[in-house]
């Protein structure tokens, strides 16, 4: 069972001091900040982040309980929002004087929701008549209007990733009014409506902000709403619904992951994947949007795999108290005092810690019996490569019945991204080679993604091991090698030497030469010398080897001079001297290796033979059928 | 070497006589060795009818001759008599167990004049020692891959089942021998391999690979397509006999339903959705008939060491065929070959329309001129490929050459005098009316060529043989 749990928390939680009555905690998901506001700050505040230069500590006065603090991106100039009508504003770039400014809304009678940096030096205040775009000017101490825009608001969203902030309009809240910002630029995004399960009469407020989530997928913005169980549809148990939000172009309702169940719900994503915290039954279930289930319209989906709890955490207990002898402390899962951020975090206010969130992809080996599905589960994850060898080595060694067709299946599925990537990284190469200026498309180079297994991969990880191991029947050791060999010629990917070298080694150790040389005969083990070389090795047991190599050395018609080497060691000096000669080289030639190898044969005739011909060579090339010593006679 | 050929073309009005099987006898001098004991010695004999005093007195000849012959040279014993009338062939395809046929040689017979009876010429020398020499061990060899080996039968049965297993099968055997057009092709006993790419041959295997993994039972396979090898989970020797039956006794047999029209009877049925056209061209017939037998022909197969005795099941979809050889000692019932039929069925069909669609690319890619305009016979002795623009389709009767059988006897003599000698050699011989054959041997690959050009000399026929090798042979190490 310890071996299921595929998502746990980070091992090195940021740490702060938790939240009390007297320490106030904040997040920045901007910035991922964690402020320990210790008497409005008085008696110092404490920003912990994800490393420790992103850590400061500070002073600052006591006017009012903080309502809302984050630094801009990069610690520059702090905003501290104590009421509803203005932020408060302090420098933190060296040698700026750090006295602290404050700034009012500008629109009569609105209250302040809450701001949110969108650069070093801009900012959005966020006030329930609209919304108001700043620079802020840190010599000057002032702030520079850049763009305002009235609109009712009943509260706010912002993806710090992708600069987006979402207004929650109308009296229902249902309709969703996103902004996209840019430096010194802010434009409207098409606005969209959420379904609502149900609408309620009087219309009120029925969309909360906290089942709405922002979050970005496989490079896309996508708005997940957590649809609660009703009873008046006839739908089994809550869902997901996912619109994906375009940088252009109208929102649509694309994904709905289906729950199964009800209750209280928390969204994270990680590595791509949607995970649902389920907090009564204390586990959580993961979907991945990619995974094809049928085509219909919107794509429905169920979890991956089965829900699992989160790997149970202990705290280590440090500081003074903390004796060495003294085990550590379990740590409470989906405790209701958790707060889940987006994409990946988890805090708890009450113990001081900040986790991120991980996939574990190691458990899903055997969570998901489908090698394919699994496959096409793995190639899309970050951290992918050893566990999917590891699947490769363990479906080779399982042995199940029509385990062959699910081999190849999967060497198909890795060889598509390993092709795709060849000639990602072709096209690349070529758009280089033809010069930037042609190329009005920026060229990025590929990146090559954990993903990507290559042969050689393969070759390390998987075959050679598999090839050697004891108990494995040599007919399906050569029928996954020629499995993969397929697999990479259906994909067009040349296949490396040494691949062929395992292919040989299996079938020579096996006796099976009678079926490596219809391998041969079809060019299934493509030409190369390497290759020629080791089939002459092989003559000793299998005769017909040294056919099969002089053929495939003719085929390259770059290894003449290793013909005549071969020829001549098989005191064939003749069919030697009319090969170089037929492909006209036998003005070069040493005329001492064929003399030597004529003499070897001790016969006399054909030494003579070999001699005159070299003499009229002599005689045709100097006009003197003498043997040059240096030159010649080599 | 340059020789010219001495035959000249024969009268009108004479009778021509191919050569015939005379009679066809297996014994074994162990069985008999006593005086008065001699018919003992005697497995088979044919023609039946042959009085038995004769039939000792031609066993007691051959016996005489051999072991007479061995005293010159024991290793090599005699392998042929040469008479006036007919020609003998021996052969000990095991210790002690003789096999000797007797062969007609050709003759003509010409009329005389004023009533007497015609004069018959026997043409001694148009039969060639190698050519019949090779159909004999042939026949054993058919014999063993269906019966096992002599010995094996005397070990289970004595000389009872023995005799019995050979009346049963040269009975038939017999009859299918075609002397009269028996030619090199029997010399080399070679196989027809398909020419393919090779993605589809990796998709054959992968086929075969899969097929074998599903069902365990089937312990070796082979596939064929159009009748010529593409490939074999046998051994070479094994195949080679396999595929000698295969294309020369089963496959012919079976050619109809393919040729018949849609809606001819012998058409095979397609069942509900299920849509394939495989079939067991051994075995059941009919797999929907209640009474089909699940009997299948029964091969013995690497005689020399774990002598496996094998079902065979040759199972074909349009030009596909796939034999699967599963143990003898398992019993094949209806449910395996449901379970094959509808696992192998649809399959067979996607892949046998692949390789039509393919080998329809590659033809139209190389083009129609480069179809040979010459006739030849390409052998190699190595993985015997064979390749023969010379003889029309075989046939489970005949098979048509399209030259005259003069030419084939030079091929015959060439193969002869490439045999004496283990180095490379040419020879380059001109035949009658404009004739020149050329046959090339390099390391283990033969090559025999027919050219006829008006007037061409010695040289021209050279560099014709030349450019030859250079397009059919380019991706070959062949000496020039």
């Amino acid at each position: 069972m310890s071996d299921e749990y595929y998502l746990e928390l980070s091992e090195n939680p940021v740490q702060f001091e938790n939240a009390s009555s007297v320490n106030n905690v904040f997040f920045d998901e901007a910035n991922k900040q964690v402020f320990a506001v210790r008497s409005g700050g008085a008696t110092g505040v404490v920003v912990k982040g994800p490393d420790d230069k992103s850590s400061v500590a500070f002073r600052m006065d006591d006017k009012g309980e903080v309502k809302c603090i984050k630094f801009s991106l990069g610690n520059k100039i702090l905003a501290v929002q104590r009421t509803t009508k203005s932020v408060d504003f302090t420098n933190f770039i060296p040698d700026y004087p750090h006295l602290e400014f404050s700034h009012e809304c500008k629109t009569k009678n609105a209250s302040i929701l809450g701001f949110c940096w969108t650069n070093w030096n801009e900012i959005v205040f966020v006030t329930d008549q609209g919304i108001e775009f700043y620079q802020v000017l840190p010599d000057k101490r002032t702030l520079k209007l850049l763009k305002s825009q009235s609109i009712n608001v009943n509260w706010y969203m912002y993806c710090p990733e992708t600069a987006v902030l979402l207004l929650s309009t109308t009296v229902q809240g249902n309709v969703l009014q996103p902004f996209a910002f840019k430096t010194a630029t802010m434009s409207k995004m098409s606005k969209f409506e959420i379904e609502l399960p149900a609408v309620p009469k009087p219309a009120k407020l029925s969309l909360s902000e906290r089942d709405i989530a922002v979050a970005t997928i496989y490079d896309q913005l996508y708005v997940m709403y957590l649809k609660h169980h009703s009873r008046t549809t006839n739908s089994p148990g809550a869902e997901v619904v996912l619109y994906h939000l375009p940088r252009e172009g109208t929102c649509k309702k694309t994904h709905v992951l289906k729950l199964n169940t009800t209750g209280k719900f928390a969204l994270n994503v990680v590595d791509n994947l949607v995970v649902v915290h389920h907090q009564s039954s204390q586990t959580s279930l993961i979907y991945d949007i990619k995974l094809r289930e049928l085509d219909t319209n919107v794509n429905v989906h169920q979890p991956v795999l089965p829900a699992r709890s989160i790997n149970p955490y202990k705290i280590p207990l440090t500081g003074p108290a903390a004796a060495p002898s003294q085990a550590p402390v379990p740590c409470e899962l989906y405790s209701s005092s958790w707060s889940v951020f987006q994409p990946d975090i988890i805090i708890s206010a009450s113990e001081g810690y900040l986790w991120y969130l991980q996939v574990k992809l190691q458990p899903t080996l055997n969570l998901l019996q489908d090698k394919g599905k699994l496959m096409d589960f793995l190639l899309r994850r970050r951290d992918c490569k050893m566990v999917i060898l590891s699947v490769c080595s363990q479906m080779l060694i399982g042995g199940d019945k029509g385990n062959l067709s699910v081999v190849a299946t999967v060497f198909d599925k890795l060889n598509q991204v390993y092709k795709d990537y060849l000639d990602a990284e072709q096209a690349y190469t070529a758009a280089m080679e033809s010069g930037p200026s042609r190329s009005n498309t920026s060229y990025k180079r590929p990146v090559r993604t954990q993903a990507v297994i290559d042969q050689s991969d393969m070759y390390t990880h998987v075959l050679s091991d598999f090839t050697e191991r004891k108990g494995v029947k040599h007919k399906f050791i050569i029928a996954v090698l020629m499995e993969y060999i397929r697999s990479l010629n259906q994909f067009q990917i040349p296949v490396q030497h040494y691949l062929y070298e395992l292919v040989i080694k299996t079938l020579v150790q096996h006796n099976l030469f009678y079926m490596l040389h219809q391998f041969l005969q079809y060019h299934v083990l493509s030409d190369s010398k390497p290759l020629a070389c080791l089939l002459l090795s092989l003559e000793s047991t299998y005769p017909p080897a040294h056919q099969l190599s002089l053929d495939m050395l003719k085929r390259l018609s770059t290894a003449n001079d290793e013909i005549v080497e071969v020829l001549l060691s098989k005191q064939q000096v003749l069919g030697a001297l009319r090969f170089i000669r037929s492909v006209g080289g036998h003005d070069n030639v040493s005329a001492r290796k064929f003399l030597d190898a004529a003499r070897q044969t001790n016969d006399t005739m054909l030494f003579y033979t070999i001699f005159r011909f070299f003499e009229q060579r002599n005689m045709r090339l100097r006009g003197n059928p003498g043997f040059n010593q240096g030159r010649w006679f080599r | 070497m340059l020789m010219i050929s001495p035959r000249m073309a024969s009268g009108m009005q004479e009778k021509q006589y191919t050569p015939s099987l005379l009679s066809f006898f297996i014994y074994n001098p162990k069985f008999g060795p006593r005086e008065g004991e001699e018919e003992k010695k005697i497995l088979f004999y044919h023609p039946i009818e042959i009085e038995k005093n004769e039939k000792i007195r031609n066993v007691g000849l051959c016996e005489a001759i051999v072991q007479f012959t061995r005293t010159f040279c024991p290793t090599k014993p005699a392998k042929s008599l040469h008479t006036q009338k007919n020609r003998q062939f021996f052969h000990e395809p095991e210790e002690n167990y003789w096999m000797v046929m007797v062969v007609r040689n050709p003759m003509v017979e010409k009329p005389n004049k004023d009533g007497k009876p015609p004069t018959v010429e026997y043409q001694e020398e148009e039969i060639i020692d190698s050519v019949y020499g090779s159909v004999l061990q042939q026949c054993y060899s058919m014999y063993k891959l269906f019966n096992g080996t002599f010995s094996r039968a005397f070990e289970a049965g004595g000389v009872e089942l023995l005799t019995q297993k050979l009346e049963k099968f040269f009975y038939r055997y017999l009859q299918t021998l075609h002397l009269q057009s028996c030619d090199l092709l029997d010399v080399f006993g070679g196989i027809s391999f398909f020419p393919l790419d090779k993605m589809t041959y990796l998709k054959i295997q992968s086929f075969v690979n899969r097929i074998e993994e599903s069902l365990s039972l089937v312990k070796y396979t082979a596939f064929l397509y159009n009748d010529q090898l593409i490939w074999s989970g046998l051994e070479q020797d094994d195949m080679r006999i396999l595929y000698k039956y295969l294309t020369t006794s089963l496959f012919p047999r079976h050619t109809e339903p393919e040729l018949a029209g849609r809606d001819s009877p012998l058409r095979p049925e397609v069942a509900g959705n299920l849509l394939h056209y495989g079939r067991f061209l051994t075995g059941p017939g009919n797999l929907k008939d209640p009474d089909a037998k699940f009997r299948f022909p029964r091969i013995f197969v690497n005689t020399e060491d774990s002598y496996e005795e094998l079902h065979l099941i040759v199972y074909k979809a349009m030009s596909a065929a796939v034999c699967f050889m599963v143990n003898a000692a398992v019993d094949l019932n209806r449910e395996f070959c449901e379970q094959l039929d509808s696992l192998v069925g649809p399959q067979l069909t996607l892949l046998a329309s692949d390789i039509c669609e393919q080998y329809n690319i590659n033809r139209r890619i190389s083009g129609p001129e480069k179809e040979p305009q010459f006739k030849f016979i390409y052998f190699n002795h190595m993985n015997l490929a064979e390749k023969s623009t010379i003889h029309m389709r075989k046939t489970a009767s005949v098979s048509l050459t399209s030259v005259h059988p003069d030419l084939m006897k030079i091929l015959g003599d060439i193969n002869c005098d490439f045999a004496r000698v283990d180095e490379d050699e040419e020879i380059i011989v001109k035949a009658m009316t404009d004739y020149w054959v050329v046959g090339k041997k390099s390391d283990q690959r033969e090559l025999y060529v027919i050219l006829n050009q008006k007037n061409a000399n010695l040289i021209e026929v050279n560099e014709e043989v030349k450019r030859l090798c250079a397009t059919q042979f380019n991706n070959i190490f062949f000496l020039d």
